[in-house]
């Protein structure tokens, strides 16, 4: 019994099969990391998870319940946390705010008309805020401008409006793309420290060694569909996984 | 970055007070002291701060605020002619009138964003505004405008046996009449208790997430909020600043007419909030002031003034130098406005309120660098 | 039957101003990506243009009254009556039509210029921006227009040729109460032709082909390594053209006054959105059927019905519009939506 369970889910653009038949089962308390070439359809798979995009047919249940046909802020509220490919932060509010609003969202759930009380002396949020910068790193940047972060920080910065909401399920889009080695080091430890909270995580990731150092299931998908599973180790070896991969070349 | 703390907003909401209670003094000096053009400096600072509490937190841009300045207009009107000339029915049912017409107007326009919400405000706005005019000219006297009338009802006072005086009895309230300084005064209450609440708003977790919606949509949805109540909420809030500004122009002066709600008079609000800098607590009056101020100088100017002005120029000159500034001032004062709001677009998008920061910054960084870099004022760039 | 030819007949000569404008509005919001809200003005000032020529031809010296005998009476006659007798008065008679001599050449300096001097630095911008910055320029330029023609509306009568009314109605063999003034039939045709001029533009030399790529996708077309920009700029300047010819051919249909152009702006962003935000065919199709509809709308049977619905039925088109299908009638999907 998974956390999240994907049966026969369909998407097309126009005559294009983005997804095609896409059965996904991810358990509580997992880092499943979905690897697979460029176009094999996993960003349109977490769009259609997120509510961005609606698939054509087939069921995602979440927690006991559907994702389908709810609104992307019901989505979150159900406990379900984004980071994308480029990070989606408030670039003119401060750190400090970009942490606070989801903090809120999360205590006072999709609307709540809080028009008279100062924002700044709620020493609940603004601890708990606080206190998710310090776990990033980033405490001391926290009175700075969002969108004058370097790529990494900025990273760094929507993990941690993720993580504040203490999400049931973390969906992280290449949360390494781009990224030195250095950088990206850090990132691994940084998911391997929210490992310890016991969030699901389901990654996307290019990168073998993210997959590798965080993974414990590895999907992989080509042309619109899941075509192994299993664990890393198991995946390595897979020859339908190198035929993917390789395929696309030609050799 | 400053940051704002109770304390200082204390400091600020004090000293706004005392500014704006004593401007009938400290504009003496420049001229701009007496009642009429006073009570306009605070009804268009409402008009403003109100709309800066949309356009400046979500960045929603409404072409329409006009229509609900229109709407409280007429209502106050209304609540005159039926109920009472004491100000404060008035008041009350233009702020719900037009709180009501900004909750459907608002509700559809913001299914959409972006330059969409723009023209469906628009749309509602020159709906009202071509309505007004026909069809519904039982209720606004179409071009006429609404006036007082002998003979009107005003059932409340009949009621309570206020005297029957000869002539339209003056607004009043409680008795003290809405013209000349008490009238200024009684808008200047009201204008500081609308930016006390627009304070409220800006440091509250909903003026964040108000923020939030204009600095990134997406991201608001992912985060769990819905965006609709709360740019909704602004909106009527915004609507009902724009109401009670339109129903003390009409205790000021009691008449209303359709022009108030032209599109074009929307502009206006929102070259105020952007002249004065849009987003900034303070900067929507400011701005609205200046605007005031500036039409009540240029228009007032004719050629005649001009030509005192300039007599001490040679005669050839002095009527060329007449005939372009003329362009300017007077009937121009419209073209003057224009090029005012392109150039605070074009040099100055943060508005005056950013202007001055720039410069007390420059100030600031002279006294710490002065002494540090002789060598900054002889360095000279290099010419092509 | 006839009622119903003659509302369509009324509204294609205001549907095809609104299609005028709102393609010009449109070329600029497809190619670059401004909202341009100074384009009424360009259709006032086109109308100007015609204002300005009629006053050049009909510059006039005093002459001495031969008719008036009693006293000495003098009046005015243009020099080209002067000069050329019946030639020149049929040259002030034609004073509209040849406007457009004049407009051309103006329209496209002006366009030029507007997008050389302000247009070019908002690019990168926010629409918010471009509104408000292009807002402003429609203040300043109607000002300028007024300070120079006055505010009252300028009369132009159009040539004594096209002053009386086409019989249509016997022509498409219904009642004669089909009568349409030759003047509006002159501007459909107008219309017509501009607009065709436009399509053919694009779609067959290669500049238009690359504009339209442009208009598919930007950055594609410019690391071919064509200069967009330039072309931009001159698109610019051509749909300045066509707003502003729009205008002068206007005239004896509304006498035109210094905010002609803010009533039109209104009408034909309001075209452009139901048409859909840059699509040139959405643009031409809504503004034809907006001017119909409108006309429909103002027919005394509907009027009984429903009160007031000629003033607003454009609007309540936008908002159903709006609501309903975002991208309007032809749009492409997601175009403006932040």
């Amino acid at each position: 019994m998974g956390i999240l369970e994907v049966r026969d889910v369909n998407k097309s653009f126009g005559g294009l099969k983005a997804l095609n038949k896409v059965e996904l089962d991810v358990e509580e308390g997992s880092v499943h990391a979905i690897i697979g070439p460029n176009g094999a359809g996993k960003s349109t798979f977490l769009n259609c998870l997120v509510g961005l995009l609606i698939p054509d047919s087939g069921s995602v249940n979440f927690d006991g319940s559907s994702l389908l046909g709810i609104k992307p802020h019901e989505i979150n509220q159900a406990g379900v946390s984004r980071v994308f490919q480029t990070p989606e932060i408030f670039g003119d509010l401060t750190l400090l705010d970009n942490v606070v609003i989801p903090t809120l969202a999360s205590r006072d759930g999709a609307f709540k008309f809080n028009g008279w009380k100062r924002a700044d002396q709620d020493s609940e949020i603004i601890g708990r805020a606080e206190h998710m910068l310090e776990d990033v790193g980033l405490i001391d940047k926290r009175n700075m401008t969002a969108g004058s972060l370097s790529r990494g920080d900025k990273r760094r910065l929507e993990l941690a409006m993720c993580l504040v909401q203490n999400p049931k399920l973390l969906l992280l889009d290449e949360p390494t793309a781009g990224m030195s080695r250095a950088d990206t080091n850090n990132t691994i430890d940084l998911l391997k420290r929210i490992g310890e909270r016991g969030i699901t995580k389901v990654i996307i990731e290019h990168d073998m060694h993210v997959v590798f150092s965080l993974a414990n299931k590895v999907s992989v998908m080509a042309q619109g569909t899941v075509i192994a599973e299993g664990t890393p180790e198991g995946i390595k070896g897979d020859p339908r996984v190198q035929e993917a991969y390789l395929g696309g070349a030609h050799l | 970055m400053i940051t704002a703390t109770p304390r200082k907003d204390l400091i600020l909401m004090a000293i706004f007070t005392i500014a704006v209670l004593t401007m009938p003094i400290w504009l003496a000096p420049i001229g701009a002291s007496y009642p009429d053009l006073l009570q306009r400096f605070a009804i268009f600072g409402i008009f403003a701060i109100g709309f800066n509490i949309l356009f400046g937190l979500t960045g929603y841009l409404s072409f329409g605020h006009a229509a609900f300045l229109g709407v409280g207009s007429y209502t106050a009107v209304w609540s005159f002619k039926l109920l009472s000339m004491s100000v404060v029915p008035a008041i009350i049912f233009g702020v719900i009138t037009s709180g009501l017409f900004a909750v459907v107007i608002g509700y559809i326009s913001l299914r959409r964003s972006g330059i969409y919400f723009s023209i469906l405000t628009l749309a509602f706005a020159q709906m009202s505004y071509n309505l007004a005019y026909s069809v519904l000219t039982p209720i606004t006297n179409g071009e006429t405008g609404l006036q007082l009338a002998l003979d009107d009802p005003r059932s409340l006072d009949n009621l309570v046996g206020v005297a029957a005086t000869e002539g339209i009895p003056p607004t009043n309230f409680f008795g003290i009449e809405m013209s000349g300084y008490s009238g200024f005064y009684f808008c200047a209450v009201l204008m500081i208790i609308g930016f006390y609440i627009s304070m409220r708003i800006f440091r509250s977790p909903f003026g964040m997430m108000l923020k939030a919606v204009k600095s990134n949509s997406n991201r608001m949805s992912y985060t769990g909020l819905n965006m609709r109540p709360y740019t909704l909420t602004a909106f009527v809030i915004s609507g009902m600043y724009a109401g009670l500004a339109g129903s003390l122009m009409a205790v000021t002066d009691p008449l209303a007419g359709a022009e108030r709600m032209q599109w074009t008079a929307s502009g206006e609000v929102v070259l105020m909030t952007i002249l004065g800098g849009v987003g900034t607590l303070i900067g929507p009056v400011i701005g609205a002031g200046v605007i005031k101020y500036f039409e009540n100088i240029f228009s007032a100017i004719n050629e005649n003034v001009l030509q005192g002005i300039f007599s001490f120029l040679p005669e050839f000159l002095q009527d060329g130098v007449v005939a372009v500034l003329g362009l300017f001032v007077g009937e121009g004062w419209h073209l003057t406005l224009g090029l005012l709001f392109m150039l605070i677009v074009i040099f100055l998008p943060g508005g005056l309120v950013e202007g001055f920061s720039r410069i007390i910054d420059r100030i600031k960084n002279r006294s710490k660098n002065g002494e540090a870099d002789p060598v900054g004022s002889a360095k000279v760039q290099p010419g092509e | 039957m006839d009622a119903f030819v003659l509302q369509i007949l009324n509204g294609l000569d205001k549907g095809g101003s609104y299609a005028l404008i709102a393609l010009g509005l449109t070329l600029i919001f497809g190619t670059l990506g401004v909202v341009n809200f100074a384009h009424g003005a360009l259709f006032m000032l086109g109308a100007f243009c015609a204002v300005t020529l009629k006053k050049i031809l009909t510059i006039s010296k005093q002459v001495k009254d031969e008719n008036i005998t009693f006293f000495d009476a003098y009046k005015e006659v243009p020099y080209l009556e002067l000069w050329w007798g019946e030639t020149g008065t049929t040259i002030i008679d034609f004073a509209v039509p040849l406007s457009i001599l004049l407009a051309i050449p103006v329209m496209l300096l002006v366009g030029l210029a507007m997008e050389r001097g302000l247009i070019r630095f908002f690019y990168k911008r926010t629409h918010a921006e471009q509104i408000l910055v292009t807002f402003g320029l429609a203040i300043v330029l109607q000002e300028i227009v007024k300070a120079f023609f006055g505010a009252n509306p300028v009369p132009m009568p159009p040539p004594e040729l096209l002053t009386g009314s086409a019989d249509v109605g016997s022509f498409l063999g219904l009642g004669d109460s089909v009568i349409y003034p030759w003047w509006r039939l002159a501007y459909l045709v107008f219309a017509g032709i501009i607009i065709a001029a436009v399509f053919c533009f694009l779609r067959f030399t290669t500049f238009g082909m690359v504009v339209r790529a442009g208009m598919q996708d930007r950055e594609t077309v410019g690391l071919l390594g064509i200069n967009i920009e330039r072309r931009f700029t001159i698109v610019f300047g051509i749909a300045a053209v066509v707003s502003g010819l729009a205008g002068v051919m206007y005239t004896p249909i509304v006498p035109p006054d210094y905010h002609l152009g803010m009533d039109f702006l209104v009408l034909s962003f309001v075209v452009v959105v139901v048409g859909g935000m840059g699509s040139l065919g959405g643009a031409v199709t809504a503004g034809f059927l907006l001017g119909i509809l409108q006309s429909f709308a103002s027919m005394n049977e509907v009027k009984e019905i429903l009160p007031g619905i000629d003033q607003i039925i454009i609007f309540l088109v936008a908002v159903v519009i709006l609501l309903v299908r975002p991208r309007g009638l032809m749009g492409r999907k997601g175009v403006m939506e932040s």
